[in-house]
């Protein structure tokens, strides 16, 4: 006889009728009793097709572990029109596609601010007006394999860290943190942004190019690997990401000749912004969610990115659609006297540190972010004991002390999330609605539950074409 | 003696856990020294004192695996001991469900709890599949409970199942013992020598109850739904039974409780039996076959019991009836349908046309967005007090069934109807002795009320038959 698995009901797991649950209790048999609720009306047959795909459960399983097989190393700093090929006059942008009308203030300052950056427009009104008339272009960074936060607005003239894959060879782009406040990703675009702007491209790109191409490659998995046992989770906490890389870059920064004010400079700007290393992580997590991408009858969720007007999510197994939803406003600490009322709906590509299982998911290692929302460190580790739920795997790598050095959840199901009613938990920080604003505040936001659904939907018609593609004649 | 190096770029963890892993491979037989540690210049020297040649190019964001073994073989078999521990999740997961709330899905549910073995599914029809396919994607046995599961749907899950090894019970599935523990409508049996697979619910908790009577028990009941044995499923479930029961040491004898199986699968299902090494009584139900009680008492003797005779409760001579016909009132499919075999030949092969009617309330038809009548009697009952003021009806014949999760007083409304009856009423009773209902009290309460109560659906039937025209006579 073959070495096969006895039947037995040493634990039972119930859905439905309490009354099966109650029989099994009173025969002492350990139960867990699912709190079951129907699924989301509407996408009941579409989760049906999905669910019973055999390719699902073979193809999940491989996107994970090709999402846990990649790599990311930090190999140059270059600018976006040589490192993406970037014209005069195109910009990327966060989040899925967006029209100039559609466009929420943030964005708008964010475009102005780099039309003005570039020499395109000599004033804001000016800028304006080439935007909304249509002489310039923009598309998602995620067309082209980078990210951006907030606005993620990239233009030519602006330095970005390249970020490679060896398993794959797959790159990808990230422009240098500003630092907070009154920044252009968050749609500031006054004098003083523009100058530092200019600043970041005059001295500082060309300086951290030096250190990394003298350097060598800094590998940032392993580098988010001890920022995560330090409490960082990677998005809205990157303090000892920061440190480590500038601990890196330091030694050559001294050697490179640069007058020591400029190093100096360079130490107090990258040292004192506990975001600097926010702009390397997620590249990295873009890197390791393109990998689990494009597997055919894959229900994992390989991107989430705002827009501030759309949230977008696409699927391993659609492809390059996006699924899209309105964006939700954060809930959180506003600074100064600003108040929900001045803060703009969710926006940023940052959510790709979610899609890759840090962020939120990693919630349990940084309970000091928690109390952003006013939350406890029981809110932090149910948090990603949440996200565990809604996720295909965990990634051993990224382990969280707290819970024993579980690693974190990784490879978020979209049918999980439709099913259950969980919705992937997102740091993030807020934008201010007017335009040239800045940042207003942080916190915590969930997407709408419309993209996951309608990706659901889109995963059950490709259910379909493999079914009549496999039909002989 | 071996020596395996290898240095894995972007594998991080931390000292404590990389020294904890080390001492583990260490442990190994053959196996003499092990190093699995970070490149630093600490560990670096700590290999070349082991007499390793590590390459010079490693960084400390490499990871060390040094072994010296016996041979090859033990070096590469405490490298592939290595790599599972690095793979392996905590077992001690302190707090990470703390707070989180229940899970949504079962999905969620097995992954928090990883000794949990089987789901049972009991969801509403229409849904019922993802369910079941959440649970097969997550490695555990199912039984579906649930009926209205489209046959395709069945098929799909079963292939499912099967493809993983796993075992899937149903659809439609109202009864299974597994390993002695009572799932849906499941009589209390005592361990025993007997498996069953059961393509019908009642059909084997009828042989349950009688082989209980003779104090033969049952480890397993694994129920394959009704659908089980058709042309279109092909006994998908009833292989994987039928093998899980071969399997099993506690199990001597291996009964099959079904309708008549389709031709083709019929002879595929005997083939397989003859396959297994142990007896397998073929318990089809159908026109010139064995009935449940010859099944039971087939069974019995295989196992070296006692065969005790079903019991009568009630009159010995009954109320005679007057000119009318039979109505069958069944909450048990099975039952319903032998009960129609056994009196056919005495009263017509056309039942329906000769006036008998029999009514399956348990019926797909009859439960769409109703409780199974086992749990809720109200249909039945309304039907049974039209049958007993309806001048046509001379005769009735009722089934009720005892167990866990059933109805805890099936008797009490019963007999209340029944004593203001003025034609004969029989009851079959299936139940256990250890019941919770209590069957010797059941039946005596439905004897006090005027019915004839037989431990034997076959028995009561034939009586029944024996009573349509007995007035008249």
């Amino acid at each position: 006889m073959t070495d096969r698995r006895l039947t037995s009901a040493a634990h039972v797991v119930t859905a439905g009728a309490a009354l099966f649950a109650d029989a099994l209790d009173a025969q002492v048999v350990p139960t867990t009793r699912v709190d079951w609720s129907p699924p989301a009306a509407g996408a009941e047959d579409a989760l049906k097709a999905v669910l019973l795909d055999p390719r699902r459960g073979p193809a999940n399983a491989r996107a994970v572990r090709q999402m846990l097989g990649a790599t990311a190393l930090l190999t140059d700093v270059r600018t976006a029109g040589e490192a993406l090929g970037l014209d005069r006059g195109h910009f990327l942008h966060a989040g899925p596609p967006l029209s100039w009308e559609r466009s929420s203030g943030p964005m708008r300052g964010a475009l102005i601010g780099a039309a003005m950056l570039e020499g395109l427009a000599e004033t804001p009104e000016d800028a304006e007006r080439l935007l909304g008339e249509g002489s310039l272009t923009w598309e998602p960074c995620h067309h082209r394999g980078a990210v951006g936060p907030m606005a993620g607005v990239v233009s030519p003239s602006m330095w970005v860290f390249e970020v490679t894959d060896e398993t794959s060879g797959r790159r990808s782009w990230c422009t240098l943190n500003e630092g907070l406040g009154k920044v252009l990703r968050y749609g500031a675009y006054s004098a003083d942004v523009l100058d530092r702007l200019r600043w970041m491209g005059s001295v500082l790109g060309p300086a951290l190019q030096h250190a990394t191409r003298e350097h060598g490659p800094v590998d940032l998995l392993t580098t988010i690997a001890q920022m995560v046992q330090m409490g960082d989770e990677g998005h809205n906490r990157n303090r000892a990401g920061t440190l480590m890389v500038l601990k890196e870059w330091f030694p050559h920064l001294a050697e490179s000749g640069l007058p020591a004010s400029d190093v100096a400079e360079i130490a107090r700007f990258v040292g004192g912004n506990d975001h600097f290393f926010l702009n390397l992580v997620m590249p990295a997590c873009k890197l390791v969610t393109a990998a689990g991408h494009g597997v055919p009858g894959s229900t994992v969720v390989t991107t989430m990115a705002r827009n501030g007007t759309d949230f977008g999510i696409r699927v391993s197994g659609t492809g390059d659609e996006w699924f899209t939803g309105p964006a939700q406003v954060a809930d959180g600490l506003y600074l100064g006297s600003y108040g929900p009322d001045d803060a703009n709906p969710d926006i940023g590509d940052s959510a790709i540190t979610e899609t890759a299982g840090l962020g939120g998911f990693a919630m349990a290692t940084a309970p000091a972010i928690v109390r952003l929302v006013g939350g406890t460190v029981s809110d932090a580790l149910a948090t990603t004991a949440r996200m565990y739920d809604i996720c295909v795997g965990e990634n051993p790598a990224w382990a969280i002390p707290i819970l024993d050095f579980r690693g974190t959840p990784t490879g978020i199901d979209a049918t999980a999330v439709v099913r259950s009613g969980q919705l992937p938990q997102i740091n993030t920080g807020m934008a201010g609605r007017v335009a040239g604003t800045g940042q207003v505040g942080a916190g915590l936001v969930t997407p709408p539950m419309d993209c996951f659904v309608k990706a659901v939907h889109g995963l059950a018609g490709q259910v379909e074409q493999a079914e009549l593609s496999a039909q002989p004649g | 003696m071996t020596r395996l190096l290898e240095v894995r770029s972007g594998a991080y963890r931390d000292s404590v856990s990389l020294m904890l892993l080390s001492r583990e491979v260490a442990g190994r037989p053959d196996v003499s020294n092990v190093l699995v540690a970070m490149a630093t210049d600490l560990n670096l020297r700590l290999v070349r004192d082991l007499g390793f040649d590590p390459p010079a190019a490693a960084s400390p964001q490499d990871m060390l695996v040094a072994i010296e073994a016996e041979d090859e073989e033990a070096a590469a078999a405490a490298r592939d001991a290595l790599d599972a521990a690095l793979q392996r999740r905590p077992e001690q997961r302190s707090g990470d469900a703390a707070g989180a709330g229940p899970a949504r899905t079962i999905g969620a549910a097995v992954r928090r709890t990883p000794d949990a073995t089987l789901a049972l599914v009991s969801t509403p029809g229409g849904v019922a599949a993802i369910d079941a396919a959440d649970a097969l994607a997550s490695g555990v046995d199912v039984m579906v409970f649930s009926d209205n599961v489209s046959v395709e749907d069945e098929v799909t899950l079963k292939r499912l199942a099967v493809a993983d090894g796993l075992l899937m019970m149903g659809p439609d599935c109202g009864t299974a013992i597994v390993d002695g523990v009572g799932l849906g409508f499941a009589n209390v049996v005592r361990p025993g020598p007997v498996g069953l697979v059961a393509a019908s619910g009642t059909g084997a908790q009828h042989v349950m109850a009688l082989l209980d009577a003779c104090d033969v028990g049952v480890k397993h009941c694994l129920g394959v739904g009704g659908r089980d044995l058709s042309e279109q499923v092909g006994a998908l479930s009833t292989f994987e039974a039928l093998d899980r029961l071969d399997a099993d040491d506690d199990v001597d004898v291996i009964a099959l409780v079904s309708k008549p199986a389709a031709p083709a699968v019929a002879e595929a299902v005997s083939t397989h039996a003859k396959g297994l090494s142990k007896p397998v009584v073929l318990g089809y139900l159908g026109p010139g076959l064995p009935d449940l009680t010859e099944t039971a008492a087939r069974v019995c003797e295989l196992v070296g019991g006692t065969w005790s005779p079903p019991r009568r409760w009630g009159a010995a001579v009954p109320t005679p009836a007057a000119p009318g016909h039979l109505r069958g009132l069944f909450v048990g499919g099975t039952l319903c349908d032998e009960a129609r075999l056994v009196v056919a030949p005495v009263l017509g092969p056309d039942l329906r046309e000769s006036g008998h009617t029999f009514v399956d309330f348990g019926d797909d038809a009859l439960t769409l967005g109703r409780p199974h009548p086992m749990i809720d009697p109200g249909l039945r009952l309304s039907r049974l007090a039209a049958e007993l003021a309806d001048p046509s009806c001379a005769v009735v014949l009722l089934d009720v069934v005892l167990g866990l999760a059933a109805h805890p007083d099936p008797a009490g409304d019963l007999a209340v109807v029944i004593a203001d009856a003025a034609k004969p009423v029989l009851v079959s009773l299936v139940g256990t002795r250890d019941d919770p209902q209590n069957l010797a009290g059941t039946a005596e309460r439905l004897a006090e009320a005027g019915a004839i109560v037989h431990t034997s659906n076959a028995a009561a039937a034939r009586e029944a038959a024996s009573l349509v025209g007995s007035g008249s006579r």
